[in-house]
């Protein structure tokens, strides 16, 4: 996954740097990696999943595939707004333990593709420990901007609720 | 050659495996088919040819100790097969052992584990003693019982095994006229060679009289033809074996040394090897599919894991081909329809023909891939025959397994978890239902007592039924082991039936049970939990004295369900229509309200408890509500609930789709589908709807306990 891209800089000097793809979330810029990213959707109306977490919004059908979305304001506990057509769905390719799934984001709106040194990302200040911290990975300081680099794989913190016992009794 | 493939050794090991099971399950059939019913010289090749290919296979890739040891056990086999000795029971079991032993060691390298490869040396040595021993024992055998085995080796067989050389210095005259499809078919000349000329010196005359003019020449036709004189203490047998797998392609004349070049024209088309029989190694000789499929389903099978890939017979790719074809053709006769103009009435109604040609192109299709998952059954009771053998051998019991319906194809997925239920009832059947020789004599019944497996194939269900003729239930002690364990009321008088049941009971029947029945609960509870989660369901009947069956119910596939849709809501559910029993309008004065959150409906002489799904899944009603209900009355478990649903829609069969596979298990969810619309609607779980229930319920009795947005009825238990 940490596929990187080495560019050429100042003539000598090879940093590593990263492609993220950024969105917004509120005011706030969010990035994943676009290497994570498998694709971007209009937003439509999932069918809720009983006995959820309020932030999983429930699934889609893409292209007979059943995805889980999630809504990342509410996930980062930034409170709930309702979503229209300028909400974007990111569908991402997580990793949990040795399964792959493909869950989908829901954000404000797409921003754009942003290279990103490896040296300007910086570890999430401690003190945001808060219900989002585990879900950021960095944050990364650009001339203009500061984007949070999210942790795909923590955005979905499964078994919680009602579904953990399931297993017993499965 | 060995050396050379060592670059795409990976590539091909996968195969290599896979064939080496499936030759290693063919070999442990035959023998122990040949121990039940002697020698035929069918079974015998066949034998022979699966050792021998594990054999070769395992050369090719460098498993000496699997080459060594399968060496061995054909060194034996042949011996049978040339009719100088009749198998006992005894080199029958060592065999099976080495069968065994094989297995270990394949199955260690390839899951990359280790082999004991201690047991293998042991092994091997009683192997070649039993070739000394049965040889010399062997010439009588030949005298006493020739039809034993039908000569497979051509008129003269050495009387010297071959183990023991046989000096011979005049040449042996192999002419080898490959035909000229032999390079297609994945062999090589060269490499025939080679071998034959590892055996002694060899003189390799080439022939070149069929090369045809440059012009002509198909590069991947084979031309030549090759004389061999071979000097050497070679035996025929080696010889032959060196062109065991082109036998079919190649003209191979032999000539004894010593004699005056008696040509033994026809050895290739020897009945030693019809055709069906052999595992070819050419890919375009494809096996029966069925044997295919299920045998190397089979090799997964045994292994204990999931199989990554079916083998699809050629016939059944083919019918997909066809209905893809007439997908194709309804499609462009659709198309054609699609251009600018008005929709008359003539249009219209090659519209409708176009649709309904769509819909008959889409079932076939549907039934086609199904046809790809299919597999027979016999994959899964063909172990039984070694299970029953060696566990009979073990209780000392006399047992004939009598085994029907093992060609009824069910889905690959619910076959591979039928086995280990299976194998707990087979089981339970040899260790407790059958009785020893002695008593069944004393019974008035025959020694031998019989396990019947059967299957048959009803609706869009299979039914698999394990038989014995053995003690039955015994239904007195299991009575009173339930008392005793609280399961039953201590005045209680239940029926026959309510019995059985308690042998359901999770941990019913373990040691301290009274042995003799003990088995029949031994994992009982885990096999139902099995059966059901294949949706499925199982049934017991026994008769003391007579004997016991325990039927399994199981649907053909888990893939596709006939679904009842449903509306709670806004929402749109599927009900499995399997788990439903009836469904009916609510009649209000058959409500008995119960305090603490229970509603009962009075259905007939039954109380059922009411459900209200949509509060149990947190689902908004809205202020639209409860009075024009409908109840549907499910059945899971034994359990009745009456579920308060909206309205019922249509009926359809729906694909089931994993919510795991993306998210996780959700409590009272079996699944989603993806209606006609594109939309997600979840597949209900009628099972886990009670369960749901209780997680909820015990929190307080409140109503307030239900969920988030909780309207103003009532959750029942």
């Amino acid at each position: 996954m940490e596929e990187r891209v080495f560019t050429q800089q100042s003539g000598r000097q090879v940093v590593a740097s990263e492609q993220f793809l950024t969105f917004f979330v509120g005011k706030e810029e969010y990035g994943v990696d676009i290497l994570r990213v498998q694709e971007i959707r209009g937003w439509s109306s999932p069918m809720p999943i009983p006995n959820t977490p309020p932030y999983i919004k429930g699934v889609i059908n893409i292209r007979g595939d059943i995805v889980p979305i999630a809504d990342l304001r509410e996930r980062l506990g930034m409170g709930t707004i309702s979503h229209g057509p300028l909400s974007a769905v990111v569908v991402l390719r997580v990793s949990q333990g040795s399964r792959q799934r493909v869950m989908g984001i829901v954000v404000d709106a797409m921003s754009d593709v942003t290279n990103v040194n490896a040296d300007d990302i910086k570890p999430p200040p401690e003190f945001a420990a808060h219900d989002g911290a585990s879900v950021t990975k960095g944050i990364a300081t650009l001339a203009d901007k500061m984007i949070t680099i999210l942790n795909v794989d923590e955005i979905f913190a499964l078994s919680h609720g009602v579904a953990s016992e399931a297993d017993v009794v499965a | 050659m060995t050396s050379s493939l060592s670059g795409l050794q990976s590539q091909f090991m996968g195969a290599f495996f896979e064939e080496s099971f499936e030759s290693l399950e063919l070999l442990e059939t035959g023998l122990l088919r040949m121990e039940a019913e002697g020698l035929t010289s069918t079974d015998i090749n066949d034998i022979f040819r699966a050792a021998h290919s594990i054999k070769g296979s395992a050369g090719t890739f460098g498993f000496q100790l699997v080459t060594e040891l399968a060496h061995d056990m054909e060194t034996l086999l042949d011996l049978f097969r040339a009719g100088h000795l009749v198998p006992r029971q005894s080199s029958i079991a060592l065999l099976l052992s080495g069968v065994d032993a094989l297995r270990q060691v394949l199955t260690a390298s390839r899951d990359g584990g280790q082999a004991d490869h201690a047991a293998i040396a042991p092994l091997r040595q009683r192997l070649q003693d039993a070739t000394r021993e049965d040889a010399s024992a062997g010439a009588e055998a030949t005298e006493i019982s020739p039809s034993a085995a039908t000569t497979p080796l051509g008129a003269s067989p050495p009387v010297s095994t071959p183990v023991i050389e046989s000096p011979s210095l005049s040449p042996w005259i192999v002419s080898f006229k490959p035909n000229a499809d032999l390079l297609r078919t994945g062999n090589e000349p060269l490499r025939l060679l080679r071998e034959l000329t590892s055996l002694g010196t060899a003189q390799v005359e080439t022939d070149f009289s069929r090369l045809p003019e440059w012009d002509d020449i198909v590069v991947d036709d084979c031309y030549l033809s090759f004389t061999v004189r071979l000097i050497g203490a070679i035996d025929r047998a080696q010889i032959v074996e060196v062109f065991g797998w082109v036998e079919e392609d190649a003209k191979i004349e032999i000539s004894e040394p010593v004699q005056l070049a008696p040509i033994l024209k026809g050895e290739a088309e020897s009945p030693a090897l019809p055709n069906e029989a052999r595992p070819s190694p050419a890919p375009h000789h494809p096996r029966a599919p069925q044997a295919t499929a299920q045998a190397s389903e089979v090799a997964g099978e045994a292994a204990g894991q999931t199989l990554a890939s079916v083998r699809v017979g050629i016939d059944r790719i083919d019918a997909l081909m066809n209905m893809v074809g007439e997908l194709i053709i309804t499609q462009s006769m659709l198309g054609e329809l699609d251009d600018d103009g008005p929709i008359d009435a003539k249009r219209a109604a090659r519209i409708r023909e176009g649709l309904s040609q769509l819909a008959r192109n889409t079932r076939g299709l549907q039934e086609n891939v199904m046809r790809l998952r299919s597999m027979p059954l016999s994959v899964v009771f063909n172990r039984f025959q070694r299970l029953v053998h060696d566990l009979a051998q073990q209780l000392g019991k006399k047992i004939d397994l009598t085994v029907s319906g093992q060609n009824t194809e069910l889905d690959k997925t619910v076959l591979e978890k039928l086995g280990d239920p299976l194998v707990h009832l087979v089981r339970n059947s040899l260790d407790h239902g059958l009785e020893t020789p002695a008593e069944r004599i004393a019974a008035g019944k025959p020694e031998t007592g019989n396990i019947s497996l059967s299957a048959i194939h009803r609706g869009s269900d299979i039914y698999i039924e394990v038989a014995d003729d053995g003690r039955g239930l015994d239904t007195d002690r299991i009575l009173a082991r339930g008392r005793e364990r609280g399961l039953v009321a201590p005045n209680a008088q239940p029926t026959e039936s309510e019995i059985f049941e308690l042998i359901f009971a999770p941990g019913f029947s373990t040691n301290e049970v009274v042995t003799e029945l003990s088995g029949r609960g031994v994992g009982m509870d885990v096999v139902r939990r099995n059966v059901r989660a294949l949706g499925g369901s199982i049934k017991v009947e026994s008769v003391r004295g007579k004997g016991a069956k325990i039927s399994l119910r199981l649907p053909m596939t888990l893939a596709i369900i006939d679904g009842q849709l449903i509306r709670i809501g806004d929402r749109p559910f599927v009900l499995p229509l399997l788990s439903i029993v009836e469904s009916l309008q609510i009649q209000t004065s058959r409500i008995h309200p119960l305090s603490g959150g229970c509603d009962l409906y009075r259905l007939r002489d039954e109380l059922i408890p009411m459900v209200e799904v949509g509060a149990l899944l947190g689902i908004d009603m809205g202020a639209a509500k409860s009075g024009d209900s409908l109840l549907v009355i499910v059945e899971a478990e034994g359990e009745r609930l009456g579920l308060m649903v909206d309205e019922l829609q249509a009926q359809q069969q729906v694909v089931v789709k994993s919510l795991e596979a993306n998210y996780e298990r959700v409590l009272g969810l079996a699944g989603a589908t993806i209606l006609g619309d594109g939309n997600v609607a979840f597949i209900l779980d009628v099972a886990d709807i009670s369960k749901l229930i209780r997680k909820i319920l015990p929190k307080g009795r409140t109503k307030n306990a239900i969920g988030r947005s909780v309207p103003t009825q009532t959750i029942a238990v």
